[in-house]
Order: structure tokens, then sequence, then C-alpha cells
């Protein structure tokens, strides 16, 4: 009998896809259903933020960050502006660094929300995603009361703040830790813990560590595979040495470490870390003017930064060039998310589609950090 | 008892049309009512509020405005599908799906057809659903169509053996594939229903039968051929305006089939759970459509609550759970009917 002719398909997963959060476009060549190469094509969403930035004083710049990944703005703004201030070689009040620290960690909780939320929308779970966005809105509350925006804050500048906390916040702030704990507990029993979720996501998408390192990954994706690291800990900044937190890593505990399973519990039990860090950080807030080391006008010397930041999706780095004048003379970002979707193919070979959803959710990327 | 439309028009032409036209009376108000449902049982797990404007009352027009816009939309039909077998597949779908409720015996004065293989019927009519899919996802031209058609065609020849086996069970308890036997075989009180008889067996081709059904009408967990996140939106990917809508009224309708059929073959059909209090054959239809709305409920709460499978994992369930399971319990309940009667 002649040989049954069989040839590999040819499938364009996006840009319009609706797991492939947002206008991520991967080639997939598939032979049936399994994915035997994965290449993704990105740039649908790029804003030229490192062009921008060269035309922009260094305080225009702000807004521009907050729009790279656009799901944890207030993490892009506190690399940024503690980028500048060390170019500028200035210290900022106590007050400034509690209120930044406190906001990055409520910014991580309702990154980690959407992160998870989604994840369990792409494995099929539609529930728990409005869940996460029910408590994601009460973070977002507690934002736009303190600079009445939800999204894209433009809250941290150079040396300090644009608003001062409303006097209620902390209250505010406390009540959402209470209400938030069990949250996390019902999350875990209605989706991380669930059989047919545990059997979609482990053993699935097995990053190994060193795969992980020679990539270059970072953030929960790397944590996952089993790696401590973590820049709060690791290379502290602000007033991170300061509390007490652990360092979340998967364990493989549902099957291999560096699954789908490890990446999402990471994730989850961060959302509890950062819990601490806010309950330490909110009684302590010292008094103080949150604009009092603003600079009017910024002119850095000449000389170059680079700094890096634990966000909610990895380490993000500014490296910032002065020549001496009021704008930049170059901005570049290592955007956390660019750097992890690169592992795509290389954890994704083998797998069949429907895993496809389960590994590109796993690693939580946000396109418009993926392309700036 | 007698079938009041033969009774009453005779067995001509006429009573045929009327038998024939009568579920209809009950497929739309009751898929309009099933949306609604389905978008505020959602909405309520979900702790949200739902549609709450259209119509003033808890935006009970809603599924009516839908229909309207549905209606009013542009009939895409892209360049490259197959034509033909484009515009049948909903009707394919959707007819197989209206083919059954001619043996669903709505009450014992009522049922389409009483054929003596009733249940037979309902299985092999049911099938053709999967062949109005595979057209469309093949008439398409579209590669996620394509792929969610092919999952369909896996999944329901995989999910009608354990679904039959359990169907058989019940057969050889009863002895007749008649729907309207079956249901007479349950007369009484509550506990005369087959789930209870062969304790425990009964439950579990009664567990059985309804995870299979889940998979039969592509409802999650089982919903892989039109898996939102995966494939887009399946088979019915290019599909748009009213063939959309058909394909949807299918849904819902073979919803209410398989909730109606667990209800006659392990509820009791249309008998009164209290023994003579509220029987009779106005009230069988009650009963019967309330059993079957309870079902088509928990297929709701079901789907608000899990995620998904995956291809591989459905077909392992079928048929290294199920089917073993299923033929064990039939041989466990077959060897009791033969002993114990």
């Amino acid at each position: 009998m002649a040989e049954l002719r069989t040839e590999e398909m040819v499938l364009n997963m996006g840009p319009q896809h609706p797991s492939t959060h947002g206008v991520l476009r991967v080639e997939l060549v598939v032979d049936g259903e399994v994915v035997v190469d994965a290449v993704p094509h990105i740039g649908y969403l790029h804003r030229c933020f490192e062009k921008h930035a060269e035309a922009m004083t260094y305080q225009q710049v702000v807004p521009y960050c907050d729009r790279m990944d656009y799901l944890s703005s207030m993490s892009n703004d506190f690399g940024y502006v503690l980028a500048v201030e060390k170019l500028l070689k200035i210290e900022v009040p106590e007050r400034v660094q509690y209120i930044r620290v406190i906001m990055a960690e409520l910014q991580r909780i309702a990154s980690h929300l959407v992160a998870v939320g989604t994840y369990g929308l792409d494995i099929g779970a539609f529930t728990p995603f409005l869940y996460c966005f029910r408590d994601r809105e009460k973070i977002l509350d507690l934002f736009e009361m303190t600079c009445g925006a939800r999204l894209l804050y433009n809250y941290m500048w150079p040396g300090g703040l644009s608003h001062d906390i409303p006097p209620q916040f902390v209250e505010k702030t406390k009540q959402f830790i209470k209400e938030f704990r069990p949250t996390i507990v019902e999350l875990n029993n209605l989706l991380t813990y669930n059989e047919i979720f545990v059997k979609r996501t482990a053993n699935i998408g097995v990053l190994p560590a060193d795969v992980a390192i020679n990539y270059g990954a970072s953030g929960p994706t790397l944590r996952g595979s089993g790696v401590n690291w973590d820049l709060r800990r690791n290379d502290p900044y602000s007033i991170y040495d300061r509390f007490d937190f652990d360092v979340v890593v998967g364990k493989g505990e549902m099957g291999t470490v560096g699954d789908c399973w490890d990446r999402h519990i990471v994730r989850m039990r961060e959302m509890e870390q950062s819990l601490r860090i806010i309950e330490q950080a909110i009684d302590n807030i010292p008094d103080g003017d949150v604009k009092a080391a603003i600079p009017k006008r910024v002119r850095p010397p000449v000389g170059e930064v680079y700094f890096r930041t634990e966000t909610p999706r990895g380490e993000l780095g500014y490296y910032i060039v002065s020549d001496g004048s009021g704008n930049p003379y170059r901005v570049k970002a290592r955007a956390p998310s660019f750097v992890n979707l690169s592992l795509l193919p290389e954890i994704s070979r083998g797998y069949l589609i429907a895993d496809m959803i389960a590994i590109i959710g796993s690693i939580d990327i946000v396109l418009g950090d993926v392309d700036r | 008892m007698d079938n009041f439309i033969i009774s009453r028009f005779g067995n001509g032409v006429l009573s045929a049309v009327l038998s024939s036209l009568l579920p209809l009376i009950w497929i739309f108000p009751y898929a309009l009512f099933a949306i609604w449902l389905e978008l505020k049982v959602a909405a309520h797990m979900q702790d949200r509020l739902g549609p709450m404007r259209t119509g003033r009352w808890h935006g009970w027009l809603q599924p009516v405005a839908d229909v309207v816009k549905l209606l009013q939309k542009e009939d895409v039909i892209a360049t490259a599908t197959d034509k033909i077998l484009f515009l049948v597949a909903p009707v394919i779908v959707f007819s197989a799906s209206y083919a059954v409720y001619a043996a669903i015996p709505f009450s014992p004065a009522y049922i389409g057809t009483d054929i003596n293989v009733g249940i037979f019927y309902i299985i092999a009519i049911g099938a053709l659903v999967s062949l109005g899919i595979l057209m469309a996802g093949w008439a398409s031209n579209n590669k996620w169509s394509l792929l969610g058609a092919m999952r369909t065609a896996a999944q329901l020849v995989s999910y009608e053996i354990p679904s039959s086996l359990a169907v058989l069970s019940v057969v050889m308890v009863v002895g007749s594939l008649s729907l309207q036997d079956i249901c007479k075989a349950q007369e009484g009180w509550f506990w005369n229903w087959i789930v209870f008889s062969k304790f425990p067996f009964m439950v579990l081709a009664f567990f059985i039968y309804f995870v299979a059904s889940l998979a039969e009408t592509n409802r999650v967990p089982f919903d892989i051929p039109e898996g939102e996140s995966e494939l887009v939106a399946g088979y019915h990917t290019e599909y748009s305006g009213m063939r959309f809508a058909v394909f949807f009224l299918a849904e819902y309708s073979n919803m209410f089939v398989v909730s109606a059929i667990t209800a006659v073959l392990f509820f009791g059909g249309w008998n009164s759970p209290f023994g003579n209090f509220m029987s009779g054959p106005v009230w069988g239809v009650f009963w019967l459509l309330g059993k079957g709305m309870f079902f088509v409920f928990v297929q709701m709460w079901l789907r608000w609550t899990l995620p998904r499978f995956r291809v591989d994992q459905l077909m392992y369930l079928s048929w290294k759970v199920l089917t073993p399971f299923a033929l064990a319990n039939i041989a466990v309940i077959g060897l009791w009917v033969i002993l114990r009667g």
C-alpha cells in the first residue's frame, strides 16, 4: 500500500486570537494537533517608547512608562524614577519611599490577579476571572482615590509623588488586605487545585532552570522553574531590604518543576507575600512632604545609568544616557515580557494546540511591554 | 393513556402536522428563557447582576433583543466557502436536534410518535448533529473551524458509546425501548424511579449517562469543539447573523433534549414524585419540563464552575474510564435482572 501522504500545517494564531493576550501572532507549524514549531511575531503594538523619550524632558517620560506594561503602570514608573534619581543623585524622603513600595506591591497584586484570572479563562474557567477582576477593582479604587487615575497613573515623579495619599487610604488598604486574604483561598480552591485545571497545567510547558537562566527569563516565569531570584531580595532597591517576605519558587508539587502549574502557583503565593509587605509598611509611613525633593528643572550630569526593578512580570531595567541637557539622550527599557516571550518556541514544541494556550498564558506577557 | 392529538383529530395528516409542530411551541420560548437563565445564572455565580435594563424587570427581554439584533445582521458568506454545505449545515444541526423531540414523552397523553424503539431512534437521530457540525467545519474553509469539527466528530463518536451503554441498562430493567413504557414503569412515588432501583448501580448508570450527554452537547467541561480560548469559536467561527443563531438554538435545544431524556430514563419522566398527588396528563407536562429544566440548570452550573478538558484527556475519560465502567455496570445489572428480576 502506498504511504499515506501527510504534511504539516501552518496555523496562524493571532493577532486576533482570543487567547494570545493581545496582538501577539504566533505562527504555528502543526502536525495534526501537535505543535512542531512556534514562531512568535511581535511588533503590532510598537509605540516608539524609546524614541519618544528622547524628545521629552525627564519628567515627561513618566506617562510613557505607564503605557509600556499597562497592567503594572506603578511598577514601570517606579523603575524609571529610581533610575533618574540615581542619575541625579537625589535622596527622596522616607514617606515617599514607603508610599512607593505600598503602591508597587498593590500593583503587583492587581497585575497578578489579571494574570491568574485570564489564565483561568484560557483553561476554560470563566468564573475565577470575574472574581479576580472584582478584587482588582478594589485596588484600582485605592489608586483612583490617591491620584485620580485607574490604569495609567503618572503617580511617581522623579524625586517624589504627584499627590500625597488621602487620609482614608491607610484604613481602606487595611480593609482590602482583610477582605482579600480569604479570596486567595477561594481562588485556590476554585481554580488552582481543581482537578481539571491541574491536569491541564501540570507537566505542560516544562521550563528547566538552566534554559530559563540562559534565555534571561525573570519574574514568576523564572521562579516557577525553582530559581530563587528576586531583585527585591537579591539586589534590594528603595527600601525593600527593610521588609520580611519570602521569595516563592516552584517546587513541582503537581508535576515537574517549571511547568505551567508552578508558574501559576508562584503568582498565587506572591500575592500573599505582597500583602505581607504592605502590612509591614502601611503602619510605618513617616510624616513628610512628598513633593519636597522634586526638582524644578532636571539636568542630570553627563553620564549613564542602568537601574533594574522587580515588576510583576520580572526584571524591568532602564538604561538612561544623559548628555547634560534637559532631555535624555537615550532611554532603553529591558522589558521582562519581551525576554520571557522568547522562551515560547523552546517550551512549546511537542505539546498540543490546547497546551499552547496554557503555555502562553503561563508566561504572562503583556504585549504593550513586549513591543513598547 | 391515549395520545390526545390522535384521539381528537384522528390518525391522519392533520394530527401528524400538529404533532410535529407542537414541540416548536416549547422550543422557542424555552430557548429564549434558557438564554436569559444562562445570562443570569452566570452573572449571579460570578458575583454580578447580568442584564438588568432590557424589559425593565431583570433584563427579561435581553434574549429577544439579541435575536432581533442577529436577524438584522448581514449574512456573511466568505468567498472561499463551500456554499451549499455552508448553508445546509446549520439546518441539519437544528433539524437533527428537533427530530429528537418526536420521541420525547411530554405527558402520558402526548408524545410526537410513540414508536416501540423510541430511545434507539433518539440515539440514532441525535448522532446526525455531528454530521452537521462536520459539514459546517469543512465548508467554512477555515483551519480553526476544521480543527473544531474534527474534534467534534471524535468526541461525539466516543461519547455515544458510554451513553448508549448507560441507556441500555435502563432498557434491560424496563424491558422496553419505548420511552412511554419506560415512564410507565416508574409510576408511583419517587422511590420507584429507575435511578433508585438496583442501588447503587443505576446511580452509576445515571452518572455515566449525564457526563456523556454533557460531552454530546459540547458543554463545559467538554466544550472542546468550540473551545473559545483555543479554537476561536470552533466550527461556527465563520458563521454570523441568523445562521449563527440557528447553531445557538440547536445547542440550547440539545441541552433540553439530553436533560429531558435524563429525566425520562432515570427520574420518572412525567411522573409526579408524590404518587398520585399532582399527577395526570397536564401535570405530566409540568413535571417533565420541570425536571428537564432542572438538568438544564445543572449544565449551566457546571459550565460556570469548571475549566475545560484537553482533547486527549477527553478521549481518555471516555474510552478508559466511562466505557469500562458502563460495561461492567451493564453486566452487574444484567445479572441482577436475571437472578432477582
